[in-house]
């Protein structure tokens, strides 16, 4: 009751005035139309049916036009309309699909005038015509429409909708003779009031019932419709199909629909269940509703504008048994409410985003680390609450903007392209891999990565094993891993990186000074540690000067063969570790049987090269006869992994999956690693590193992930005369009969790999034509044209 | 069951690709041998000892229940070669001298001849993809599906929404549905639906451990047993208080979501259970009661099949009973058409008025409570299926009979069209569209023939039928004369459909015979179509606004 604000506007003579309010009913109302004057609106429903005086400060109940006393279905309205010409007429439609006619001119206290009885089934709509004083349409749930005369006793046309229930019918304002109706299965026909035999046009408005349509009351062509399917739909209708100028998408079926006037693309809405509100949309604007009434405690069933040229009055019956009058003035307007939201990314990686500012606050509050030195990319925080958003709710935009320098992501494609993940044994991989890692400059992945060397294959360990029956030899192995327990419990959620920061520390025999806290440990762990390091060190030294130029090759030799040999094997699931070898590295490993690993015999790795089709599963059997149970130390690799991943380099934790394979993949849940695989497989192929991704793929255990490559293999191909699609097998046309590639050397059809020429398109077996190559430089059909292959 | 199905994959044989098919029979040919032989070893003693008594009868068990499921396959499968092979596979054991099964019963409904209903292989293109389908969702070809297939537009809606309904993306767990179905069966004693649902309920997963009743289903189960049984027997009865004892239970409550799920899914097994009944659904083949390891002989008869009228002679008698009153049939017919024909011209002139018009309903309602057949012949109930619903005694009530008022529910108020629908497909998206489909079809369905009459508009008989369903419940059009329904349905009919609507447990063959005696079998199941379809929307127009008024 607060909202007292008053509204007076001018309109041509007169002028509205009054407030928000409302006034309780007897009875649900099914229907509300209001009178010419615009003072006066009438009610009706089932077992309601009143006239009430619009006052300023309230609704005066004027006449009752239920007279009698016994109860009739006559009464029981459906929808009710008031005659925009004539200030004494009146018509309803009853559920029991009788057509009244009122006339609140006559002297007695029953004002009903006339009865249609023509329709069979409940009567949905009846609409007056708009400027001719005796027209009355209806439409009905038995699927006709009839035209009735009020100066005679029956109906002047029907109209046929085929036996599909008709929702509404509304004659056009501006064109004399044309009305629309929509129908039950969603059709909208336009009728010519003249022609009964057929609509002059018909489509397919909605999916599902189209409940309500109105005629634009200024644009002669614009038909809003409104269906069960939550649509609202505007029509322009002057084109020669019907046209879908606007769509609005509500919550709930929409039930009425009625342009808001002088507003030229205003609509009210509203719903016929669940939602009680009533929408005024701006069509524009399709997603958020530009006004809201949410008096009504259950649906509307009825709105109608208090008159048609005034904006701002809006009347509404409801199912709750009240009859309310809206100012648009206390509308509330959900765009005050609704935050500007909205996440991008810059150009140059700077990420900005738009949101509630509680929300931005409590979370700035929760990000500690913006600063973590350690993060891949710095983000710098540039609140901006001033960001002009007039009128509406404000939304903090935060501006992340990367620390120039630290946004190239060269390492990351770099460390991909050079990361070895199989083919050779572990050691060498944990080596190469450490020494890339080194070159860039990343020397705690390059520690890792000789840790992890030293854990599973170090020939260190090895002779360790040898000499298991000495103690001291033995506990040196358990003692890093102690003592990075022992850190973690006192520097919680530090644990793990100060782990990794003491191994750097190791092998680099200073005396870090971690925490004060830990001092005591690392210092007495330092030199037993050590002894384990040392060799590994040395080792690292040892491999550099050799595998340098051997390793630093072996991308560029994936690039070339790649495409040439692995290619086929993609057409088979790679379920198992790694089946086959890239046949790259083989001839490498002669050489790159390292001297280190000759020395220990008793490594299994030493045995690896001589057979070329050599698996890591094998070495990693071998090992494990050997050793100590490596899975003494997996419950540390594994921490290690998750600790790489959560702290975004998602790269060094697959590669690290896919060194050790076996080793350490049972440890780590499924989920996990699918979900850590797919990250990276995504951000290579961001950095268009297909080959490498590619590789990773192949190389996955997950069965989530060696699917990846088997989707959408399928190569659709043409035939070459008569450009149709080959569809039952690739080689031979079914409608020219016709092989489609031959092969220009053996004139045999290639059913496998097909090489061309780009320059003259002949082509065939790849074999055929390598070898035509080395001979002549021509091609091979003999058109003369100096064919080149890449 | 469960352990017949670990041995053997039947979902092979679900698939379109012949090969496949192929393959998991030669799999299931195998196994089945291997049993056989497995048996026959066991059994090689001296003689051959009478039956049951020599081998592990386990193993004898399991491997009768494979040839059971054989049999079903080499009548009911859609796939010709899948048939051929099973029937094959019968003849091979059959000839290493295990004792094969054969099928009981006389097709798949009671109340039909076999000869009447289309065999299975014998189907045109659009009946056969409708069959393909729907074995390959369920591995089976239910006799439900055999019977409506006379109406196949119908049919392929039905198979549709009830896919949908257990099968598909929803907010209850498989077995939950499954669950749900048994319990909305059971509270007609419904035994054939109850067998096929164990079956899928276990099938999915489900704990065995609930089939012994309810009381040992999750509570949130058991809370839904009140809204199962005012649900199936007097709708009318349902408040937003029950909704909201389902959804404020605290740990056990159900979201709206679920809840709508729960009820079209309850709603669609009591129809269908008035379905199983009305149409006298025979159980399935490989199910307990639709086969029999005996030989046939002559004096053998099983007692249902002779209780049920199956039995030769009662058709002989049935049949003479026919011809001695088929001028008296003959005249029904063309009875009820003249009536049509009056009712469609006259109707302008004679103008009822409005209290007649409203007393009219009140009559047709209260008139149709004492409808009931008199003769009460109590149908026994099938094996424990009690056990899944208490409160036996809790049945349809007729609510004026008992001095109860209950406001008539106005269908101008709340109908499907414009506010069930709504509702429904808002809280489980796509199946309101799929039952409002449904409900379409249901109620336009006509190839405008009566008996052995054509071109017949029968959207006036239709609607009787539909709205004297609704009438029942207390529902009603403003816009229809219920003194219609009295020229049009009989006695007899009003006896079949307030008994298959209300009491379907209560069906017998007699009262299936003895209404509209000239009419075809399809034009019967027609009939059970429409009286299924108008209850199921009747029960979900009352759960539907007891949740709306919930909501509001």
């Amino acid at each position: 009751m607060e909202k007292m604000s008053r509204v007076s506007t001018a309109l041509g003579g007169g002028a509205l005035t009054g407030r928000t309010m409302h006034c309780h009913l007897d009875a649900p109302a099914n229907a509300i139309s209001v009178c010419r004057d615009a003072a006066q609106v009438v009610v009706a429903g089932r077992s309601i049916f009143k006239i009430y005086a619009i006052e300023d400060e309230q609704f005066v109940e004027k006449l009752n036009l239920r007279v009698g006393r016994k109860p009739s279905l006559n009464l029981s309205c459906a929808d009710v309309v008031w005659h925009q010409m004539d200030e004494n007429l009146l018509a309803t439609a009853a559920t029991n699909g009788v057509v009244v006619t009122w006339n609140l001119g006559r002297p007695s206290r029953n004002k009903q005038d006339q009865l249609f009885t023509e329709h069979k089934r409940t009567v949905n709509k009846v609409c007056f015509h708009p400027t001719e004083a005796h027209v009355l349409l209806s439409g009905s749930q038995d699927g006709f429409m009839k035209c009735f005369d009020l100066r005679r006793k029956d109906s002047v046309s029907t109209f046929s909708g085929q036996s599909e229930s008709v929702r509404d019918v509304q004659f056009s304002i501006r064109d004399y003779f044309t009305f629309a109706s929509t129908f039950e299965n969603g059709n909208v026909q336009l009728w010519d009031i003249r022609r009964p035999d057929r609509c002059e046009r018909m489509f397919t408005a909605h999916n599902g019932p189209v409940f309500c349509c109105d005629w634009h009351p200024e644009d002669r062509g614009w038909l809003a419709t409104g269906g069960r399917d939550k649509m609202v739909k505007v029509w322009d209708m002057t084109t020669h199909r019907a046209k879908e100028v606007h769509c609005v998408q509500t919550i709930a079926s929409v039930a009425r629909v009625k342009w808001r006037p002088e507003c030229r693309h205003h609509l009210a809405t509203c719903s016929m269940m669940v939602d009680h509100n009533i929408y005024v949309w701006d069509v524009r604007r399709p997603f958020v509703p530009a006004a809201m009434f949410e008096e009504h405690r259950d649906v509307t069933t009825g709105i109608a504008w208090r008159h048609p040229h005034d904006p701002s009055f809006l009347l509404s019956g409801s199912k709750d048994s009240t009859l309310c009058q809206h100012l648009f003035r206390d509308a509330s307007q959900p765009v005050e409410r609704a935050n500007p939201e909205g996440l991008c990314y810059g150009l140059f990686g700077d990420l900005a985003f738009a949101a509630k500012e509680s929300l931005v606050a409590t979370e700035s509050g929760r990000k500690p680390y913006a600063g973590d030195r350690r993060h891949p990319i710095f983000f710098k925080r540039k609140l901006d609450p001033s960001e002009p958003f007039v009128g509406l709710a404000s939304s903090a935009l935060s501006v992340f903007e990367i620390e120039p320098g630290s946004g190239s992501m060269s390492w990351f494609v770099d460390t991909a392209e050079r990361y070895a993940l199989a083919g050779r044994p572990l050691a060498e991989l944990c080596d190469h891999n450490a020494k890339v890692a080194r070159e860039l400059g990343r020397n705690q992945v390059a520690q890792t990565w000789t840790m992890l060397r030293i854990i599973y294959c170090s020939p260190g360990l090895a002779s360790a094993t040898n000499l298991n029956h000495s103690v001291g030899k033995g506990s040196s192995c358990g003692l890093p891993l102690m003592n990075s327990f022992n850190l973690k419990d006192m520097a919680p959620g530090l644990g793990s990186e100060t782990r990794l920061d003491r191994s750097k520390g190791d092998t680099r025999s200073d005396t870090v000074l971690l925490d004060s806290s830990a001092t005591l440990l690392t210092n007495e762990d330092n030199e037993e540690t050590e002894g384990s390091d040392v060799p590994a060190d040395y080792l690292l030294g040892d491999v550099e000067g050799e595998e340098d130029e051997l390793y630093l090759l072996e991308p560029e030799h994936a690039h070339a063969e790649e495409p040439e040999y692995v290619l086929p094997q993609e057409a088979f699931p790679l379920r198992h570790e790694i089946v086959d070898t890239p046949p790259g590295p083989e001839h490498l490993q002669d050489k790159a049987d390292s001297p280190h690993v000759s020395g220990s015999e008793a490594d299994a790795a030493s045995m690896v090269p001589v057979d070329s089709s050599f698996s890591l599963i094998s070495v990693s059997h071998a090992l494990y006869d050997s050793r100590l149970p490596p899975d003494f130390f997996s419950a540390l690799v594994c921490d290690m992994l998750r600790f790489y991943a959560e702290q975004g380099d998602v790269q060094m934790a697959v590669s690290v999956l896919i060194v050790l394979g076996e080793r350490v993949r049972k440890d780590i849940d499924e989920q996990t690693q699918e979900h850590w695989y797919t990250s990276y497989i995504d951000l290579l192929q961001r950095f268009c590193l297909w080959n490498v991704s590619n590789q990773v793929v192949k190389l996955s255990t997950s069965r989530a992930i060696s699917c990846l490559n088997q989707a959408s293999t399928t190569l659709h191909v043409n035939c070459s005369h008569c450009k149709r699609p080959m569809s039952s097998r690739g080689w031979v046309c079914d409608r020219c009969h016709r092989c489609a590639s031959m092969c220009a050397v053996c004139h045999h059809v290639v059913k496998g790999l097909f090489v061309w020429c780009q320059g003259c398109s002949h082509g065939g077996h790849l074999q055929h034509i390598m070898k035509w190559l080395e001979g002549s430089s021509h091609c091979p059909a003999g058109c003369g044209h100096l064919c080149e292959y890449s | 069951m469960a352990e017949g199905d670990s041995e053997v994959r039947w979902d092979g044989l679900c698939s379109r690709d012949p090969s496949t098919r192929e393959t998991a029979l030669e799999s299931i040919r195998q196994t089945v041998l291997r049993k056989t032989e497995d048996l026959r070893w066991g059994r090689e003693a001296p003689l051959r000892p009478p039956d049951g008594l020599s081998p592990p009868a386990a193993s004898l068990d399991g491997l009768n229940r494979l040839l059971a499921h054989l049999l079903m396959l080499s009548k009911r499968c859609p796939f010709k070669d899948v048939r051929e092979k099973s029937e094959f596979i019968l003849k091979s054991v059959q000839e290493l001298g295990i004792r094969i099964p054969r099928p009981l019963g006389h097709g798949p409904s009671r109340f039909i001849p076999e000869k009447e209903i289309l065999q299975v292989g014998s189907e045109d293109a659009q009946m056969h993809s409708l069959f393909a389908d729907s074995f390959a969702a369920l591995g089976r070809l239910d006799n439900i599906t055999l019977v409506m297939v006379f109406h196949p537009q119908y049919l392929e809606s039905f198979l549709k929404t009830q896919h949908y309904l257990l099968q598909m993306d929803g907010p209850l767990p498989l077995h939950f549905r499954h669950y749900i179905g048994i319990m909305a069966a059971a509270r007609h004693q419904c035994s054939y639906l109850v067998n096929l649902h164990v079956n899928d309920f276990l099938h999915v997963g489900g704990d065995p451990k609930w089939l012994n009743g309810l009381e040992n289903a999750p509570q949130k189960l058991q809370n839904l047993g009140e809204l199962n049984k005012v649900l199936a027997h007097r709708p009318w009865l349902i408040t937003k208080e029950h909704i909201e004892g389902l959804l404020k239970a605290e740990e056990h409550s159900w979201s709206l979501a679920e809840l709508v799920h729960a009820v079209v899914l309850l709603t669609h097994y009591h129809s269908l259970a008035s379905f199983t009944f009305g149409c006298g659904i025979s159980p399935e083949i490989h199910c307990d009661g639709g086969h029999t390891f005996r030989p046939p002989s002559v004096s053998n008869y099983c007692i249902c099949d002779i209780t049920n009228g199956n039995h030769s002679m009662d058709e002989m008698q049935v049949n003479s009973a026919g011809n001695v009153s088929v001028s008296d049939s003959f005249f029904e017919v063309e009875a009820l058409m003249e009536k049509m024909r009056q009712l469609q011209e006259c109707r302008d002139e004679e103008e009822a008025s409005q209290e007649e018009m409203a007393s009219r309903f009140e009559i047709e309602k209260r008139e149709s409570m004492f409808v009931f057949s008199s003769d009460d012949e109590e149908v026994t109930p099938a094996r424990d299926v009690s056990r899944h619903f208490e409160d036996t005694s809790y049945g349809y009530k007729d609510f004026s009979r008992h001095g109860m008022h209950v406001p008539t529910f106005r269908v101008q108020d709340y109908c499907w069209e414009d506010h069930g629908y709504s509702l429904v497909n808002r809280l489980y998206p796509d199946v309101g569209q799929l039952i409002d489909e449904k409900f379409h079809i249901a109620y336009n369905l006509t190839y405008n023939t009566m008996a052995m009459h054509k071109d017949v508009d029968t959207s006036m008989l239709r609607r009787a039928i539909w709205n004297y369903i609704h009438c029942m419940f207390g529902i009603r059009y403003d816009d229809y004369d219920y003194g219609e329904i009295n020229q049009l349905l009989d006695r007899s009919f009003k006896v079949y459909i307030k008994t298959v609507v209300c009491t379907p447990e209560k069906v017998t063959k007699r009262m299936y015979d003895s209404f509209w005696r000239q009419f075809k079998h399809s034009e019967k199941v027609h009939v059970n179509l429409l009286l299924i379809e108008a209850r199921m929307q009747a029960e979900l127009l009352y759960a539907l606004r007891a949740i709306t008024r919930y909501m509001t």
